[in-house]
């Protein structure tokens, strides 16, 4: 609908991209980039460095033990997971339902998606116990074993991810390979490998168009598969809290409302850190996404409902256990603060305008995530915390994630944020085109104006 | 068809044989002659020999079995898979003998050179709820017929066998650990450092029917001693119980034996009224348990008694 409320003139449009393009062309860091990129590497090679010592002595190096035998590896990987399938929800779901605000924000969700699920991979081979016979899944593969399943959509949805965010990518990077002077040789190198030739003619968009609808249709039953067959790894047990028909619907849910949230984030510090991003990333931007993160939330709290206060109803046996220790025990503390801040008051919050502002809506976002992370580990661990085992040493009772543990998560949280922030120093993070259009810039227009920058 | 003629002749061998020895009142005695009975041997000499048991009884056996658990030999890959033709092993706990000595304990982990914390053979208080009498449980794999670790296990390196036993293979294991998730009854441990050994593990080559060496980043768990079982001997848990708690069988033969006595396993659980652990569960484990009726020891715990407080449950 807006893309026929404003026809521009031809002169103006052409004006307008130039400066779109100029705009969004990727920088060098100032200060504050270049501290957080070298934190993020600390971390990440402390990360490294402690998994290299959990290769030599084996698992030992974490918390856990027979009786919780998953741990925080396992919680952030669901984590990962999560906020991967924001990539198919702004990229695919919105771009389908054709709602042009969407334009502006889908490189930033796809690059969390990309990154997040390259890291959910890593992170599951760093919770084997012998990584060492990964190849044992192709060679000795067993398609019954819900593992296998999550092995097949993970990889598959990376894939896909990384095509949703390569060919739409495609004129961008043909824009910095032909605009951006004074960049080390290896930068033009790389933009013009990774253009693939690109002369943004007509026909090239119209294939790079095709291509998004039809990747856009195929990822959001991968997306849904990813974290569906994610709650099986639990929900296929006979553990209370885990037994759950609920746990597929209740997993995607709350993953859309982690991901939107780290969408907000990513646009309030694009827009804090690069002057001129507010064109792009507008308040109406922020209140839209508000309003999706309050959706979102809605739903997450209707299958919390479901998940939690049946069973809670019925106390039954170990489930009675297992929930006590949720809701009045040990990780009540933690359970309570995540519900509440995590869902309750963002609903609240971002229902009124003035909590739909940038500000208002990072700390929501922030809050989001963080619960998020926490709401993983309960979901993970009170499981096999609670189950009336004996003959066990006292120790191993209880699950304290040791700083190995913490290190190695932590860098995997790095890693991935990491490639986040390279992606954002090097390629434009804002899709000129598709903003272009959105604007109601003819195609004919961008066209004429790109193929015109390619001549210069 | 061969196999199957083989299979009946040597069911009615044993089966007369039982009723035999029941019948003239001669109790057999010795678990591994017992058991050769069990395990199954192909192309029988048919020829019998009476021999002496340790505990001075007379027992007719087959000659071939004689020379079988002298000489044996560790299963071949291919024959630890799918197990010992013929056979479908039980396990029968008397609950109302266990008075919590732990020497079934203490011989799984000294035969399995279990090192470190990993208990394959637990033994636990139940203790439900106040109004009950508590006693104790000992708790093996249970060798489910619909093994829920089975069924999750990306890569085929835990398996269930014709002959009913289910056991790791620590070569071919990832260390995932959705087996010890899928499983109910919590009976699998896992290696989470290099493990140690009190007998260094030198020459000994692996077959998941000994689960030994153990190996760091893989799972393991109780496997019925299948190696003792092909020797025709009862497994360790069995002949170290000083109560006669356990007994080991074949199910198609109705026979189960604690090593002391031989007894028919339908009779058993007829008698004894046996059931199975969360049967609910629809699981169907191979042990069965007959309640803690009339027992033989009174219940002492020994960590109240050493002035511990003891968390029930």
């Amino acid at each position: 609908m807006e893309e026929n409320k404003i026809q521009l003139r031809e002169a103006d449009a052409i004006n307008m991209l130039h400066q779109y393009n100029e705009d969004t062309l990727p920088k060098k860091f100032g200060p504050i980039g270049k501290a957080w990129t070298i934190l993020l590497l600390i971390v990440f090679l402390t990360g490294v460095f402690f998994y290299t010592t959990q290769l030599r002595n084996g698992l030992v190096i974490t918390g856990m033990r027979d009786f919780v035998f998953w741990g925080i590896y396992i919680s952030n990987f669901v984590f990962f997971v999560a906020i991967s399938l924001v990539g198919s929800l702004i990229t695919a779901v919105l771009y389908l339902l054709k709602i042009s605000w969407r334009a502006p924000l889908t490189r930033i969700a796809e690059i969390i998606a990309v990154s997040a699920i390259i890291f959910a991979g890593l992170i599951i081979i760093v919770d084997m116990g012998r990584p060492d016979r990964m190849l044992n899944m192709v060679r000795h593969g067993r398609i019954q074993s819900p593992i296998i399943w999550d092995v097949m959509v993970v990889t598959t949805y990376m894939t896909l991810s990384i095509l949703l965010l390569y060919f739409p990518l495609l004129p961008s990077i043909a824009f910095c390979r032909d605009h951006m002077k004074g960049i080390p040789k290896w930068q033009n190198r790389m933009y013009k490998l990774l253009s693939l030739g690109w002369r943004n003619t007509s026909q090239q968009y119209n294939l790079v168009k095709k291509a998004i609808t039809i990747l856009s249709v195929m990822i959001i039953p991968v997306a849904l598969c990813i974290h569906t067959v994610t709650s099986w790894l639990f929900a296929s047990t006979y553990r209370p809290g885990w037994d759950s028909t609920n746990f597929g619907a209740y997993f995607v849910s709350g993953a859309f409302l982690v991901g939107s949230g780290g969408v907000v984030v990513g646009m309030y510090l694009l827009r804090r850190f690069n002057a001129g991003y507010d064109k792009y990333l507008t308040d109406g931007h922020f209140d839209k996404m508000g309003k999706l993160l309050v959706l979102l939330a809605m739903i997450y709290a209707y299958f919390s409902i479901n998940e939690y206060l049946i069973p809670a109803y019925k106390m039954k046996g170990e489930e009675a256990h297992h929930l006590n220790e949720l809701f009045t025990g040990y990780y009540a503390p933690m359970f309570w603060s995540v519900q509440f801040f995590g869902m309750i008051l963002p609903i609240i919050v971002l229902l009124f305008k003035k909590g739909r502002k940038p500000g208002a809506m990072f700390v929501m976002a922030i809050l989001v995530i963080v619960c998020a992370w926490f709401k993983r580990y309960l979901i993970v661990i009170p499981t096999m915390s609670f189950l009336p085992v004996q003959e066990i040493p006292e120790a191993w009772k209880h699950y304290t994630p040791t700083f190995p543990e913490w290190a190695i998560t932590g860098g995997s949280l790095a890693g991935a944020l990491l490639i986040i922030t390279f992606f954002v120093r090097y390629f434009p993070i804002i899709s000129v085109w598709e903003v272009a259009e959105e604007k109601g810039i003819s195609h004919d227009v961008i066209y004429k104006h790109l193929h015109e920058g390619n001549e210069k | 068809m061969e196999d199957n003629t083989n299979k009946a002749d040597n069911k009615t061998n044993r089966k007369e044989f039982l009723k035999k020895s029941l019948l003239t009142g001669s109790v057999l005695a010795a678990g591994a002659i017992g058991l050769n009975n069990l395990t199954s041997c192909k192309n029988k000499s048919g020829k019998k020999v009476q021999v002496l048991t340790p505990d001075g009884k007379l027992a007719e056996v087959d000659t071939d079995d004689i020379g079988k658990s002298q000489s044996c030999c560790a299963a071949t890959p291919d024959e630890a898979r799918t197990g010992i033709p013929g056979k479908k092993f039980v396990m029968v706990i008397d609950l109302s003998r266990c008075k919590h000595a732990l020497k079934c304990q203490d011989a799984c982990q000294r035969y399995h050179h279990l090192s470190g914390m990993n208990v394959w053979l637990k033994v636990f208080k139940m203790h439900d709820a106040e109004t009950m009498a508590p006693y104790w449980l000992p708790k093996p794999c249970l060798h489910c017929d619909k093994p829920p670790c089975v069924k999750v296990c990306p890569v085929n390196a835990t398996y269930k066998r014709d002959d009913g036993i289910v056991l790791v293979d620590n070569e071919r294991c990832i260390g995932c650990r959705f087996c010890m998730a899928a499983c109910p009854y919590s009976t699998r441990s896992f290696n989470w450092e290099e493990p140690e050994f009190l007998h260094k593990s030198k020459g000994s080559t692996y077959s998941p029917e000994t689960g030994f060496p153990q190996k760091k980043g893989t799972v393991e768990k109780c496997d019925f001693c299948p190696d003792m079982l092909r020797q025709g001997k009862l497994p360790h848990c069995v002949t170290a119980c000083p109560n006669g708690v356990f007994y080991m069988g074949d199910l198609n033969e109705d026979s189960v034996s604690n090593g002391a006595e031989t007894v028919r396993f339908s009779q058993l659980m007829k008698d004894k009224g046996g059931y199975r652990l969360n049967e609910i569960l629809g699981t169907e484990p191979s042990v069965y348990y007959l309640p803690p009726v009339n027992r033989l020891f009174p219940f002492t715990d020994p960590e109240t008694e050493s002035g511990k407080t003891e968390k029930a449950e």
